[in-house]
């Protein structure tokens, strides 16, 4: 049973789990919407929404179901096809990002046939990651340019080379990563910490760099300029309404569950359970599964948490100041970073 | 017909397609947008070639860096069809009269070549991984690697001093 020369069941296999990353990708995004909320209620001292349910769990529904009745408003002046084209980019970047994450330990079936709960496990992986980041500023030029609107091309631009320059001190620290693990695939630097302890451990300097990299990838507080609301406006997104703007700011949320996704990968063992040796418990491959991707969810519901304690703690940056921070302060550091771990890595002659 | 030939005249078609819109349409921000896509089906072709390493970096690098860079410059500038500056008759007769001989002198200098009998080894081959890209780049191809880091450099050198020039 062969689909051109694929296997039905590889097909059947990935789709489930292609299905499965991208509804959880949308639950994560719906219920960081609100844990924002939470978050900044209790920082701030109040309540937060509590009316949608017990303690406000169905607001993330209300909110959506308001953004899809409200009235669908495309500029006279606007270029249409961009116009949609726009969103729509910024929703499949940061859609695609998740397929090189593996979720859990493979499973092992009865028959003893491997599963990994990864979507692609390819040669390039984390690379491939960088190359759909790179990518994703698409989706704010193209949308911030067609609207036709001054403060949304000035945001578009000030997005766009924000990701920019903050995507080189991000590919400096991944250097010092790979150092380390000596492959690119996400689950050999998974089983590389495994083996010899969290990368976070070896390369703290390189976390935190990269921390604030993905903080202006995101274009979250402090760096979050192009939706400067008392500079701009709104942002690159000022001319869209319904479920385009929805989309907009639903990217921005499972963009951050991805770069969440992809530094606890990267830093934080992936789904490696901290502390204790799992191999030896001798349970049954299905609960491994179920526990590492517990796990890893919760080291990413973490990291999400710091996302949003930063958001309503640190005001924003100047644009003069962010783009000093990039080029003069982060690339030098993340240089170094980069040339002490290899004079280490040569010493010790690994 | 196989996966691979499907999707290598799929690659092309796309490839040439959109080429083709870069260079007839009017409005530039249009004309970037289709050679972004151009670049996305060479990625594509590279990846048949099992070339990840290079459809990777033409995917960072040309669509994701230089790209974004040009269409700042159009958006900034706010090219349309409007302002376009319209070309004369001869100029465009004179642009034709040139590329045509190029296209003459391409394939006068490809028609002999033996490398219609080599056909591209798709889908096999592994010396586009990584690994085996690194190890050739540094052990055979050392002494050119080490001249284009150094064309890199002193272009990067000369890009701060031109920016630094008030």
């Amino acid at each position: 049973m062969t689909l051109l020369v694929i296997d039905w069941w590889f097909i059947l296999e990935k789709a489930l789990l292609i299905g499965g990353i991208i509804g959880l990708s949308f639950f994560i995004a719906m219920y960081t919407t609100l844990a924002e909320r939470k978050v900044a209620a209790w920082l701030q001292d109040r309540r937060g929404p509590n009316r949608a349910g017990p303690f406000g769990i169905f607001q993330p529904l209300a909110d959506g179901g308001k953004l899809f009745f409200k009235e669908e408003i495309i500029p006279l002046a606007s270029n249409k096809f961009l116009f949609i084209l726009g969103p729509a980019l910024a929703m499949i970047t940061a859609l695609l990002t998740s397929t090189v994450i593996p979720w859990a330990a493979p499973f092992v079936t009865q028959g003893g046939n491997v599963i990994p709960i990864q979507v692609a496990d390819v040669d390039m992986g984390i690379l491939l990651v960088f190359s759909i980041v790179s990518v994703g500023v698409y989706g704010i030029m193209i949308g911030g340019w067609a609207s036709n609107n001054k403060f949304s091309l000035m945001a578009a631009i000030r997005g766009a080379s924000q990701m920019v320059s903050y995507e080189l001190p991000m590919g400096l620290c991944l250097i010092a990563v790979l150092f380390m693990t000596g492959s690119l695939k996400m689950s050999e630097i998974v089983a590389n910490q495994v083996q010899n302890g969290w990368h976070i451990i070896y390369q703290p300097l390189g976390f935190i760099i990269f921390f604030v990299c993905a903080l202006a990838e995101c274009n979250r507080t402090p760096f979050d300029l192009p939706e400067a609301e008392n500079e701009l406006n709104f942002g690159y997104h000022q001319e869209y309404s319904s479920m385009k703007l929805g989309f907009y700011l639903f990217a921005e949320y499972i963009n951050m569950f991805i770069s969440s996704a992809v530094m606890v990968t990267l830093f934080f063992g992936g789904y490696d359970i901290p502390f204790v040796n799992e191999a030896s418990w001798g349970l049954s491959s299905f609960w491994m599964t179920a526990i590492s991707f517990a796990v890893i969810m919760a080291k990413i519901s973490f990291m999400l948490f710091v996302f949003l304690w930063i958001r309503w703690t640190i005001p924003r940056f100047r644009y003069d100041q962010l783009m000093n921070l990039g080029w003069k302060k982060l690339i030098p550091l993340a240089l170094i970073n980069m040339i002490i771990s290899a004079a280490v890595m040569l010493l010790l002659n690994k | 017909m196989n996966i691979t030939t499907i999707l290598f005249w799929f690659l092309s078609v796309v490839a040439l397609f959109s080429a083709l819109m870069v260079i007839t349409n009017k409005n530039p921000v249009y004309s970037v947008l289709w050679l972004i896509v151009t670049f996305f089906a060479i990625s594509g072709h590279y990846i048949l070639l099992n070339a990840q390493f290079l459809a990777i970096v033409n995917v960072i690098v040309y669509a994701g860096a230089i790209m974004v860079l040009f269409l700042f410059v159009i958006m900034l500038m706010n090219l349309n069809k409007e302002t376009e500056p319209q070309k004369n008759r001869w100029l465009r007769m004179a642009g034709a009269i040139a590329g045509g001989c190029l296209l003459l002198v391409l394939v006068a200098a490809l028609k002999d070549t033996d490398m219609k009998q080599q056909l591209a080894m798709t889908n096999g081959g592994n010396i586009g991984l990584i690994k085996n890209l690194g190890k050739e780049l540094f052990t055979t191809y050392v002494v050119p690697f080490e001249i284009s880091s150094i064309l890199f450099l002193s272009a990067m050198v000369g890009a701060v001093v031109i920016g630094k020039k008030e």
